[in-house]
């Protein structure tokens, strides 16, 4: 199976994904605490934008809600945590498939009802706004007010209920992400991969080809659904206090879908490039700001947006794609 | 509750819902015409806001009366836009014209953000707390002016579009895109002055709506998606229905927020626009399917 | 031989206007059935509601046995029944291969297989050497012709042909009917289809049915229907006989 998995990549390409991945391995080794931060938030971008990426650049759905799942996950684990002493990890075991459940009502509704394009993203939006108001007045889980974990020591790494060092969460990130590549890569080469790309492509010639439409489609939102619910309980438990207001904004939705568009959409590789790149240099940008002096709330943010610019402009495909053709890696867009 | 009670914030929300459909018209006109998705219509609003805010603050300057200059540079603004950013995005798939717009969108909130601060801003007139007694109600002064002065603009534009050569012009574009092109339309310049338009509308809306409401500058999402509610409620391509839409929801919004809580009220917007996604996707005044 | 498909008294029409008026045929199984007339005759309606677009405001649609008439185009696929489209829809940005593959994968339930099936429907229609190019990047005869081989590739029993030939030239034209000549001889695959070109139809069909106004006005043999009165008023002129 995993001669499957490296076939027809280059072994250029092989030994690069190699390096990176022990480069990443090695890096809390030398990364002070504030490079493990950034390193950390780029690990959940590339994370849950491969997530996002399986319904829009594999299927074709533009979901601008995926914040949804994110909190799903985030308040679930967290409240079972607070209220019952659950663990983070039996917590998911209750969080993805609600997730999932959930991504399953928005799919069915949309797709039974042949809401598409634009306006399947502007039902994604409102489904992420009404959890937003939805769990402002939730008392149970805080409501506006938030809910906190309670933080008991960082000294000793307990996976179990996630309490600990930053590190610990870089490395669940780290496998996270290289898990969901895998994942990706094993889908994309599927019957299942296939049958979606065809969809992507064209929804009515692919059904005149036998594909129900309906069935693979809700699959992505399912899969992509679940797998960001993911991101979202670790998301509770690193910063352990949860707002409805962040949480669920659509700014954050906004965020997700930053890398993977960058990067490219559609490629395996491009989410996680992307997050390297945003993350990376708009880092660099509150770095070298911070050294002139200068503390400009937004000013991120405008970088993300002028970069979100320039690649819808001058680069539609994305960087990855760009880049490997540079780099003579040519990993043809799916 | 007393009846009066409904009455005044039923008469409040139809009001505002007024502006909110002059908002919505502007996205209407918009996407009506050049087939674009507007997701930075919100933010334009704000800018406008803004605008208004600043020119009252330095010099005092009622926003009603700041209406047609603001609303002329917006159009200004949303003229080069469409012309130098947007109009290659035209016939490219929809996904990308939205990004694009989310760029832009994204570039403003927080561009208004470090200009200004993350704060409320508010515009206080001589009339602010001010109120008319018409028989039995109560109406604010500040809705019943805002309200007033959508319904002008709406007539302008409507007339616009019915009578002048430039309007009808736009309409033919609208209809039919080659068809315009063949008969000699220069339809880059159309399409500018349509978003144009659009954006003006919603520079005028903004300086209502200041009237009514303060400004934030993360208010943007939050007004592009009411407009995006109240056009496909309308019906898309319907100015008419633009206005019903607008009314409707500001009529919901009120009443959800004296019924239940002033917070829930955009979970009802939000409930009306999945049912009408769902069951009646062409709107109220629905015309063609997209 | 019995009928694989049959088309019982089916009747369409969008709000004013009937576009198919009662319309009854049969289609024997490993023959070649063509549908011409005027444009606007209801063909493609017709051939829309076969392949389950729409479903017919009345009358029965019956495939091998079954009645299908009202099932949607996936699940007539499913059970047997290929179509191209009248304006090119193969997939743009996957390759000619895995256009075809997406086709196989139908019955072949893992790749490799479906894959290699993918290669002998590409060598049949002479598209092998092509397999890696995007289909984008495809002449108009060659993504016509990648259209019928996703179709082939799902194994039908009855292949549905949407004016296949338009647009090509006679060469190219003699070319696909060589190749749907001998799929049919080779396989028994049973072909309707709807077209303009009647150097084609005349090279290829078994029988043909004559469409105007929505209802069936000839059947039969085609040199018996290129003579007929009424074809020739509406649709032939008199100098197509000659063709």
């Amino acid at each position: 199976m995993i001669a499957r998995l490296i076939a027809d990549i280059p072994p250029r390409g092989l030994a690069l994904f190699g390096a990176l991945l022990v480069a990443l391995i090695a890096a809390p080794i030398f990364a002070g605490d504030y490079l493990l931060t950034v390193l950390i938030v780029i690990l959940y971008f590339a994370y849950v934008g491969q997530a996002w990426n399986i319904m829009m650049g594999f299927v074709g759905q533009l979901s601008l809600g995926h914040a949804l799942y994110v909190g799903l996950g985030s308040y679930i684990a967290a409240a079972l945590f607070v209220r019952f002493g659950v663990g983070p990890w039996w917590g998911l075991v209750v969080a993805v498939p609600l997730a999932a459940a959930v991504g399953a009502c928005i799919g069915f509704l949309a797709f039974r009802f042949r809401v598409a394009g634009v306006y399947f993203a502007i039902l994604t939006i409102a489904f992420a706004e009404f959890a937003r108001v939805g769990f402002d007045h939730l008392q149970w889980t805080g409501g506006s007010g938030g809910l906190f974990l309670p933080v008991t020591q960082y000294s000793y790494n307990d996976v179990w209920r996630l309490r600990g060092h930053p590190v610990m969460f870089y490395y669940i990130l780290l496998a996270a992400t290289a898990l969901a590549f895998v994942l990706c890569r094993a889908l994309l080469q599927s019957r299942v991969g296939y049958f979606w790309r065809a969809i992507r492509e064209d929804e009515e010639a692919a059904r005149s080809a036998g594909i129900d439409t309906f069935h693979y489609k809700m699959l992505a939102v399912v899969i992509s659904a679940a797998m960001t619910s993911f991101a979202g309980v670790i998301y509770a438990f690193y910063y352990n206090n949860l707002f409805p207001e962040q949480v669920f904004h659509i700014l954050r939705s906004i965020e997700i879908i930053l890398g993977p568009i960058v990067g490219g959409v559609g490629t395996l590789f491009g989410p996680i490039l992307g997050a390297f790149l945003l993350t990376g240099l708009a880092e660099t940008l509150t770095a070298a700001l911070a050294a002139l002096g200068i503390d400009l709330p937004g000013a991120k943010q405008v970088f993300y947006g002028i970069c979100l610019l320039l690649v819808v402009t001058a680069l539609p495909e994305g960087v990855w794609p760009w880049l490997s053709r540079r780099i003579g890696l040519t990993e043809r867009k799916t | 509750m007393p009846v009066d009670i409904y009455l005044n914030v039923a008469v409040g929300g139809i009001l505002t819902g007024l502006v909110y459909g002059l908002m919505a018209l502007g996205l209407s006109v918009i996407f009506g015409v050049v087939r674009v998705v507007n997701f930075a219509h919100g933010e334009m609003m704000t800018m406008a806001m803004y605008i208004a805010v600043t020119l009252f603050g330095a010099f005092h300057l009622d926003p009603l009366t700041m209406m047609v200059p603001i609303a002329a540079v917006m159009f200004a603004f949303g003229y080069l836009l469409q012309v130098r950013l947007i109009n290659p995005f035209v016939t490219r798939p929809e996904y990308m014209q939205f990004l694009l717009l989310v760029a832009v969108a994204i570039i403003i909130i927080n561009s208004l953000l470090i200009i200004y601060g993350p704060d409320a801003r508010n515009v206080q007139t001589s009339y602010s707390y001010d109120s008319f007694q018409i028989g039995p109600l109560i109406v604010d002064a500040t809705k019943l002016y805002a309200g007033i002065a959508a319904v002008v603009v709406a007539a302008l534009l409507f007339g616009f579009f019915r009578y002048t050569r430039q309007g009808t012009a736009i309409r033919a574009c609208a209809d039919n895109y080659t068809g315009a092109l063949v008969v000699g339309l220069d339809v880059k310049h159309l399409y500018a002055l349509t978003f144009g338009v659009g954006a003006a509308c919603v520079g005028a809306a903004g300086t209502m709506l200041l009237l009514i409401f303060d400004v934030t500058p993360s208010a943007g999402p939050a007004y592009t998606l009411l407009a995006f509610v109240i056009v496909i409620t309308g019906g898309l391509g319907s100015m008419v229905g633009a206005l019903i839409g607008g009314v409707l929801i500001g009529f919901t919004e009120a009443m959800a927020g004296l019924l239940f809580s002033p917070s829930a009220k955009s979970m009802f917007a939000f409930a009306i626009l999945v049912l009408v996604l769902l069951f009646r996707p062409q709107g109220i005044m629905g015309k063609r399917t997209a | 031989m019995s009928a694989i498909l049959s088309v019982d008294n089916v009747s369409k029409r969008f709000r004013g206007l009937v576009a198919v008026d009662r319309l009854s045929f049969e289609i024997e199984e490993g023959s070649i059935f063509a549908v011409i007339g005027p444009n606007g005759a209801g063909k493609t309606t017709l051939f829309n509601m076969i392949a389950g677009v729409f479903a017919p405001d009345s009358g029965t649609i019956t495939f091998a046995g079954e009645r299908v008439d009202g099932l949607s185009s996936d699940q007539i696929c499913r059970r047997g029944v290929g179509r191209t489209f009248q304006i090119v829809r193969p997939f743009p940005g996957l390759s000619v291969e895995d256009n075809v593959i997406v086709g196989a994968l139908l019955h072949e339930r893992r790749v490799p297989e479906a894959r290699a099936r993918a290669h002998e429907v590409l060598r049949q229609l002479d598209l092998y050497d092509k397999r890696l190019q995007r289909a984008s990047a495809l002449t108009l005869p060659d993504r016509k012709r990648l259209e019928v081989a996703r179709a082939l590739a799902t194994a039908p029993k009855l292949l549905l042909l949407d004016e296949v030939m338009a647009g090509l030239r006679p060469t190219e034209t003699d070319r696909m009917v060589a190749i749907l000549k001998q799929l049919n001889r080779e396989s028994g695959l049973t072909i309707l289809l709807i077209e303009h070109v009647m150097r084609a139809v005349m090279a290829l069909a078994g029988r043909v049915l004559v469409m105007h106004h929505g209802a069936a006005i000839a059947q039969g043999a085609p040199a018996e229907v290129v003579r007929d009165r009424a074809v020739i008023d509406s649709y032939l002129g008199a100098e197509a006989i000659s063709a």
